[in-house]
């Protein structure tokens, strides 16, 4: 960071009243997310803990698609081959090694769809805006062949049943409290990783290059491995996801690796607000609450098409999502 | 009996004429997508429920007001290219100055509401369209029988193929079209009614759509999902030969279908995946496409 320059008559006071509002601004992002989790500590004893788990897996689903779109420009079209991915070898490793620790098998599952991830990665990058999209979707398309053709993966029934384990082979995870601090941490442990590397060095040059790319070749920078870091990262954290949702669900079915659930992510993220950190969270809150309300109710057999409503709604009227238009409204009124 | 490779002729010449329809519905629907892509620089999502629009439509039609084959093929192409007309005009003008990948976006959602819908109202097994009197029956050509229809599909797409070629590459029409696609604004400064141009070329695209799903309605069930199983194929088919060029999109469109075919007889393991492999591989030979321009 460089110091403003000292022009004649400028206060010298000036560096230090940024440092001043910067520190400031830290302190209060620190005391929100404290809040934020002083809050989801607690949320058990007042929500079903297992609709909590599932909210918190697709939150994290859609946080790692958003690194993604938000800040690297890529609009991946088939995230749901990494969160499948996660979720079935998760599940198999599980099924078929009893007595095998409930995060070895989580970290299995991560594994697989970050090896996914680096090969998708390295055909997707090739092409960009319109054409990485159609790619991912037509490379997730194949995986989902192969998860209904593949041996393991029990076909249109899916993995049924799998076995939750224990967690460092000492508590049981069948307890749904104790699952559920599991998953939280999870979560916390995801989006860590993902504002460190929004807010590296790194990070910036990925902004960069979703706002120019051709500039931040011309600057020196290897674009195409910024990109496929981003994109590795984004297929590990869905895949993340995916491996924890199964645990949570005891299931893996075709339904996480079909094109709906690439679309979903999508949705959560663009209603939510397109890179804001906060987004992909609200989102996915609103998106799993509407799933599971509507389920229930006469309306359950119309979620495909109240889900596309907003989607068309969103991209014509709501561009920046709830988080983003909440950002404006704080900017508008406060400062 | 003559084997290939292990196979009888016949078994290897009936997937090939499998392979070929499917190839003509390839092509009929990657041309649309090129067509729509070259001007309005978006991916139609809606491509494959518009597909199943002109098949349902088709379906309803002769339930409902006794409208034969030959009517429909005419009518429903012309009544989803002009809901796809008031679509935009409606929605994609709006966010024709965004991100592109925002047309992308508000397509796919407007494919969820078609195929949600149709779920709702028709249930996801479907129906089926009874092949029209004239075309039933086949030839035996010595070597196979040919069932009629299949041949005229392949005769019909292919005619409209061409046709849609010799228009955009020989007619002034098509030079006007092809100059959109280079430059708007300097079309737009020769007094030429561009966004005109957008909304008709947005409704023809939809229109071959439309078109495609009739053709398939008597040989496929007709169902709600028909469309984006197939439409996923066909981007992959678009990713493979590039959008730069209308012929090419046509000839990878039939190829990729004869490949299909192909592996049905030799690795039927592989049939559904086999053209998303050809992908790949084009991704790493040439990441342009085979006939595309841009890198």
């Amino acid at each position: 960071m460089s110091n403003p320059i000292d022009l004649p008559g400028t206060p010298v006071l000036q560096a230090s009243v940024v440092r001043e509002r910067r520190h400031a601004a830290a302190r209060r992002q620190k005391f929100f997310y404290g809040a934020l989790l002083a809050v989801a500590l607690v949320a058990p004893l007042a929500v079903y803990p297992v609709f909590l788990m599932k909210l918190l897996c697709f939150a994290l689903f859609a946080c790692a698609f958003n690194l993604l779109l938000g800040y690297a420009g890529l609009l991946s079209f088939g995230h749901a081959a990494f969160f499948a991915t996660g979720g079935y070898i998760t599940g198999y490793m599980l099924s078929s090694y009893s007595g095998l620790s409930t995060e070895l098998g989580i970290l299995a599952g991560t594994l697989a769809s970050t090896a996914l991830g680096t090969l998708f990665g390295l055909l997707a990058i090739r092409r960009q805006g319109i054409y990485f999209a159609m790619i991912t979707l037509a490379l997730a398309q194949l995986v989902f062949f192969v998860f209904v053709q593949a041996p393991f993966t029990g076909g249109e029934n899916g993995l049924q049943g799998v076995p939750r384990g224990h967690l460092f082979g000492l508590v049981d995870m069948q307890n749904n409290l104790a699952m559920y601090y599991f998953v939280l941490a999870v979560f916390v442990f995801g989006f860590a990783i993902i504002q460190r590397a929004i807010h590296s060095p790194y990070g910036q040059v990925l902004k960069a290059i979703r706002e120019n790319e051709p500039r931040a070749v011309s600057l020196g920078y290897n674009v195409d491995a910024h990109k496929l870091l981003a994109f590795v990262i984004s297929a590990a954290l869905a895949g993340l996801a995916g491996a924890t949702k199964t645990v949570v669900f005891q299931l893996a079915s075709l339904t996480d690796a079909h094109w709906h659930m690439s679309g979903e992510v999508i949705l959560m993220t663009l209603l939510g607000g397109v890179g804001t950190v906060l987004g992909p969270l609200v989102g996915a809150g609103v998106v799993v609450t509407l799933q599971s309300s509507l389920s229930n109710g006469p309306l359950g057999e119309w979620v495909h098409v109240i889900l596309g409503v907003i989607f068309v709604l969103c991209v014509l009227l709501f561009r920046s999502g709830i988080v983003g238009w909440l950002e404006r409204l704080v900017k508008r009124n406060f400062k | 009996m003559t084997l290939v490779f292990g196979v009888p002729l016949s078994v290897l010449l009936g997937q090939l004429l499998l392979g070929l329809i499917n190839g003509a519905f390839y092509a009929l629907l990657s041309l649309g997508l090129a067509i729509i892509f070259g001007l309005l620089r978006i991916i139609n999502f809606a491509h494959g429920a518009q597909y199943m629009l002109g098949a349902f439509v088709a379906f309803l039609s002769l339930n409902y007001l006794g409208v034969n084959y030959w009517a429909a093929l005419l009518l429903s192409p012309l009544l989803v290219g002009c809901l796809g007309m008031a679509i935009e005009r409606g929605l994609l003008r709006r966010i024709a100055n965004e991100d592109h990948l925002y047309g992308l976006l508000l397509t796919f959602g407007l494919a969820l509401i078609v195929e949600g819908s149709f779920v709702k109202l028709f249930g996801v097994s479907g129906s089926s369209y009874p092949m029209p009197e004239a075309l039933r029956g086949g030839f035996n050509l010595g070597f196979m029988f040919l069932p009629t229809y299949r041949g005229w599909v392949i005769v019909a797409a292919l005619v409209v193929c061409l046709a849609t070629w010799y228009v955009i590459e020989r007619t002034r029409l098509g030079s006007y079209l092809r100059a959109g696609t280079e430059n708007p604004r300097l079309m737009q400064g020769f007094g030429i009614n561009v966004p005109l141009l957008v909304t008709l070329t947005y409704g023809y695209g939809v229109a071959l759509a439309a078109f495609a799903g009739v053709l398939a309605a008597p040989i496929y069930a007709v169902t709600p999902g028909m469309g984006s199983n197939l439409l996923i194929v066909v981007f992959a088919v678009v990713v493979i030969g590039g959008m730069g060029s209308i012929l090419g999109a046509i000839v990878t469109g039939v190829a990729m279908g004869l490949i299909e075919g192909l592996t049905k007889v030799y690795y039927p393991e592989a049939a559904n995946t086999v053209v998303f492999l050809v992908m790949v591989l084009v991704l790493l030979v040439r990441p342009a496409g085979l006939f595309g321009k841009e890198a």
